[in-house]
Order: structure tokens, then C-alpha cells, then sequence
């Protein structure tokens, strides 16, 4: 299993640079969550190893296939039952069983014939997230996964989605503007910030991280301090 | 469905609203008042009031619906306006349907189509009429013809918008998924549009009755139309208006049809599946 290796990634709306000759390794099997403040381009550098936004020509970008991705929004076709959202473009005989076992795996095995528009945004939300896992990624790509969702729902995502990432095992890249999840999940944080990696941080911390934990609430301040935010002021 | 929660709210009211009636007689009361006018105007056709020649008694139309039925006459003749109206949309919808999926999916097929279509629309199609018989003579042809060139138009244009309006981010997730061209205009696309060409359909639908009372205008030997035409020869009001409402129960039905489609194909949606399921 290889890992993400992005070199001299360079991306520019009109004369705003939003990547700025970015270096980027991922190991495999790790889990970082990329922080940083709106705008600045963390979503486009997910979007750009999830392939759906275009590599300049001097830039090498080399992502593990296959790459999955959750979304903010659940994006599920409405007119298709769960299931067969959960395969979608998937070449198997086999599909609807794979999809119950990946539902399974989410607590929503029994929904599998239900109508997504049915579902809470919670479930649509882990749906999504056993649509990316069936799949067997070896890149999992969570684009602000959570933050639409109300806050108990969002703190059994975060174990679901720990339990998901030690059970299969992907590099996942966790885009986050919420420095309490990145130092919750994540095992490196990173901060984007005019065009580049400006923090690079390991979080040896063992799971789980109480919220009281001194250790925690340092790197929490370090980060906030990155990102430009005085909470003494709050 | 509706009904049964009209009738537990109706049920539930007398003891909440004194003035509403319960539910059959409130129904009674929606259709008491069309009975009156029948009636009505029943009686002032006895009293030699409205002469047969401005309208018949609506107990001689009646009697005309019966013995046209039983005839003959009007079952044959209903057949013919049938095969006219769905011939030409049949054929229309599926030229309108093709057209906008080629404009839909590529911008090439939007730069060819779309501007002859967008301007063909703008003109009114039944004007076309004099040109017809002059390209097509007075057979069935320039009938057919312009039900096909009526129902062709809102198709065309609702399942265009319907494939353009196709949630970018449910494409988006296709291509994540890797999905084939074929695959994402199979299982994202055209289920998308979906809604869109069925509201296109009933339009068409519509279209298709108007351009077939106008077409069985044009020298007609058989049809609806006919039977109205030749009726006004012989000043039979009471045909003329049995037609009338045969034209106006087969809009009913055709509507009927494609709503029954609709419940059938967008199952998914909300409001029907909290009818479904519960």
C-alpha cells in the first residue's frame, strides 16, 4: 500500500493563489485532518486527489487508488434505494450483499431498502460514509463530513468513524474548520494557510482523548493560535 | 388517500367546528349546486325558453350520448380521434424527448438543436395549419402531423431544462465513483430528469387534444371533430355537445394516465413516500 505524495502543487483562481507550490506527503494507513481557515484551499487540495479538480503540468500528484470520499452533504441519489447508493459504480454480482454488510458495518443494515430522502442527516451521513468504505479505499477523503450535523450526532460520527478507520485501515485526510475534532481524531494536523503547510503536527496522545486532558487543550491553543484566533478574547 | 384524511378531519369536526358539514353530505353539497343549474336549465328548455338550435336540453343530450353509443357512430369515430392523438404523440414526444437529450447532454448537440428549436417555439404551431394542407393535402398526414409538432415542444424544452437543472453535486459524486459516461446518464441524469419529462409529457398531452380539435377541423371524414362538424350541418347542439365532452373526458384520462406514471416512477419522493410508508 503506497501514500500520498503531492509535490509542487500550484493553483490560482483569476490572481488569487490558493495552492501555492504545495508539498504534501500522507503514510499510508495514517489519519490527518487539515485545517485551516475558509478560503484557504483546503478543499481544493482535497478536491484535487479526489480528481475531480485538474493537476497543473509541474505538479506531481500520486494518490493510492482506490480513493473514496465523504462529502458535506450526503449526496445520495434520491431516486435510488440505500443499497444501491452504497455501490454505486461498482462491477459485482455480488452488490446488494456487499452493500448490507458495508450498511452493517454503519448500524444501517435494516435500511437498505429505504428511500434516502427518508433518512436523518445522520444516517444519510453514514450511508455516505458505507457507500466510500465498500469500496475498500485505500485513501478515504472526508470533506467537513460533520459539520451539518447537530452536535450528538456528530460525537457518535467520530467514534464511528475511528472504529471505521482501525477496522479497514486507509490513509484518511480529514478536512476540518474545527480544531477540537482535528485533535480528536486525528493522529497529524495539519494548517494550510497561504498556499502552503504552515503547521505540521503530531498528536501522540492515545485514544480515547479526554476533552480535560492539559495535553490536549495546549495543542487546541497552539492550533487556534495558528489559525489566527485569540480565545482570551472570548 | 386524500380522501381518508379528508374523512378523519371531517369526521373529527363536528365536535370541534359546529358549521362544517360531515364528509358525504359536504360532497353532496359541492355537487348540489351543478344539479340545480342542469336542472335549471332542463327547465327552461321545456318551457321553449333556449331553443334546441342554441343548445339541446341536457336530457337530449343524454339521449344523443346513448344512441350514438349504441350505434356505433361514436365509439368508431372515437377510435379514429384516438389513433390520431396518440400516432402524433407518440411521435412527437419521442422526436422532443430525443432532441433534448442530445441538446441536454453535450454543448455541441445544445449549439445545433437549441436555436432552431427556441425559434420554431416562438411561432404559433396551429397557424401552420394552411401549410400543412398544402404540404400534406387532407388525409391523415397533416392531422397526425401537427399533434406531432404540438406535443414535440414541451417535451423538448422541460426535459431540457430537466437534464440542465441535474444536481451538479450528484454528478460530482458519480465521477468520485467512477461511474462510465453510459452509467451517469443512466442512473444520475435522466432519473434526474425525470420529473421534468413527465411535467413535459402532460403538457404534450394537452397540446396533442387542442391540435387534434384544430386538425379534425380540416376536412375530416371521421373523428370526433367530424361528428361535431357534420352535427352542425344538421344544427344538432345535442351531438355538438356530446362531442365536447368526449374531448373533454379524454383530456381527463390522458392526465389521469400520466399521473398514475408519476406515483409509479417518483416513489422516492418525499410526499409520496410518506404516503407509502405509513
Amino acid at each position: 500500500m503506497s501514500g500520498v505524495r503531492v509535490r509542487g502543487l500550484t493553483r490560482r483562481f483569476g490572481t488569487h493563489l490558493v495552492l501555492d507550490r504545495l508539498d504534501l506527503d500522507l503514510a499510508p494507513g495514517s489519519f490527518t485532518a487539515l485545517l485551516g481557515r475558509s478560503g484557504s484551499g483546503k478543499t481544493t487540495l482535497l478536491r484535487t486527489l479526489a480528481g475531480l479538480d485538474p493537476v497543473t503540468i509541474d505538479a506531481t500528484v500520486t494518490v493510492p487508488q482506490p480513493t473514496a470520499v465523504v462529502f458535506q452533504e450526503p449526496r445520495l441519489l434520491p431516486w435510488a434505494p440505500v443499497w444501491q447508493n452504497v455501490t454505486l459504480g461498482l462491477d459485482d454480482p455480488d452488490a446488494r450483499a456487499r452493500a448490507i454488510k458495508a450498511l452493517g458495518e454503519v448500524g444501517l443494515d435494516r435500511h437498505a431498502d429505504a428511500w434516502p430522502l427518508t433518512l436523518s442527516g445522520g444516517e444519510a451521513q453514514r450511508v455516505a460514509l458505507a457507500r466510500a468504505l465498500v469500496r475498500a479505499p485505500h485513501l478515504l477523503l472526508l470533506d467537513e463530513p460533520f459539520a451539518a450535523l447537530d452536535a450528538l450526532t456528530r460525537i457518535r460520527m467520530h467514534a464511528l468513524v475511528l472504529e471505521l478507520w482501525r477496522a479497514h485501515g486507509p490513509a484518511v485526510l480529514l478536512v476540518t474548520h474545527d480544531v477540537d475534532e482535528a485533535v480528536t481524531l486525528a493522529d497529524r494536523v495539519l494548517v494550510l494557510d497561504h498556499g502552503r503547510i504552515a503547521v505540521d503536527l503530531d498528536i501522540d496522545l492515545p485514544r480515547p482523548r479526554a476533552a480535560a486532558d492539559p495535553r490536549r487543550a495546549r495543542l487546541r491553543a497552539d492550533l487556534l493560535d495558528a489559525l489566527g484566533v485569540k480565545e482570551a478574547i472570548l | 388517500m386524500s380522501q381518508s384524511i379528508g374523512q378523519s378531519i371531517a369526521l373529527a369536526a363536528p365536535t370541534l367546528r359546529a358549521g362544517r358539514l360531515p364528509w358525504p353530505r359536504a360532497r353532496l353539497r359541492r355537487y348540489a349546486s351543478v344539479l340545480v343549474l342542469l336542472l335549471i336549465w332542463e327547465s327552461l328548455s321545456r318551457l321553449g325558453v333556449i331553443s334546441p338550435r342554441t343548445i339541446a336540453a341536457p336530457s337530449a343530450i343524454l339521449a344523443s350520448a346513448w344512441t350514438l353509443t349504441i350505434t356505433g357512430e361514436l365509439p368508431a369515430n372515437l377510435l379514429v380521434s384516438l389513433a390520431r392523438v396518440a400516432t402524433g404523440f407518440v411521435i412527437g414526444a419521442s422526436i422532443g424527448g430525443a432532441l433534448a437529450v442530445v441538446a441536454g447532454l453535450s454543448r455541441l448537440g445544445e449549439d445545433i438543436v437549441d436555436a432552431p428549436m427556441q425559434m420554431l417555439r416562438t411561432l404559433p404551431f396551429l397557424a401552420l395549419v394552411p401549410l400543412f394542407i398544402l404540404w400534406f393535402g387532407i388525409g391523415e398526414l397533416p392531422k397526425i402531423a401537427l399533434v406531432t409538432l404540438g406535443a414535440s415542444f414541451p417535451v423538448y424544452l422541460n426535459l431540457f431544462a430537466g437534464i440542465r437543472g441535474v444536481d451538479p453535486k450528484l454528478i460530482e459524486a458519480g465521477r468520485v465513483f467512477g461511474l462510465s459516461r453510459l452509467a451517469m446518464v443512466r442512473r444520475v441524469i435522466l432519473p434526474g430528469a425525470l420529473p421534468s419529462l413527465l411535467v413535459g409529457l402532460r403538457y404534450a398531452l394537452g397540446v396533442s387534444w387542442l391540435s387534434l380539435v384544430v386538425a379534425e377541423q380540416i376536412n375530416a371524414t371521421a373523428g370526433i371533430g367530424y361528428l361535431i362538424d357534420d352535427a352542425r350541418d344538421f344544427l344538432r347542439t345535442d351531438v355538438i355537445v356530446v362531442g365536447l365532452l368526449v374531448y373533454a373526458l379524454l383530456g381527463l384520462g390522458a392526465d389521469a394516465l400520466i399521473r398514475g406514471v408519476e406515483r409509479r416512477t417518483l416513489r422516492w419522493r418525499p410526499s409520496l413516500v410518506a404516503g407509502a410508508a405509513r
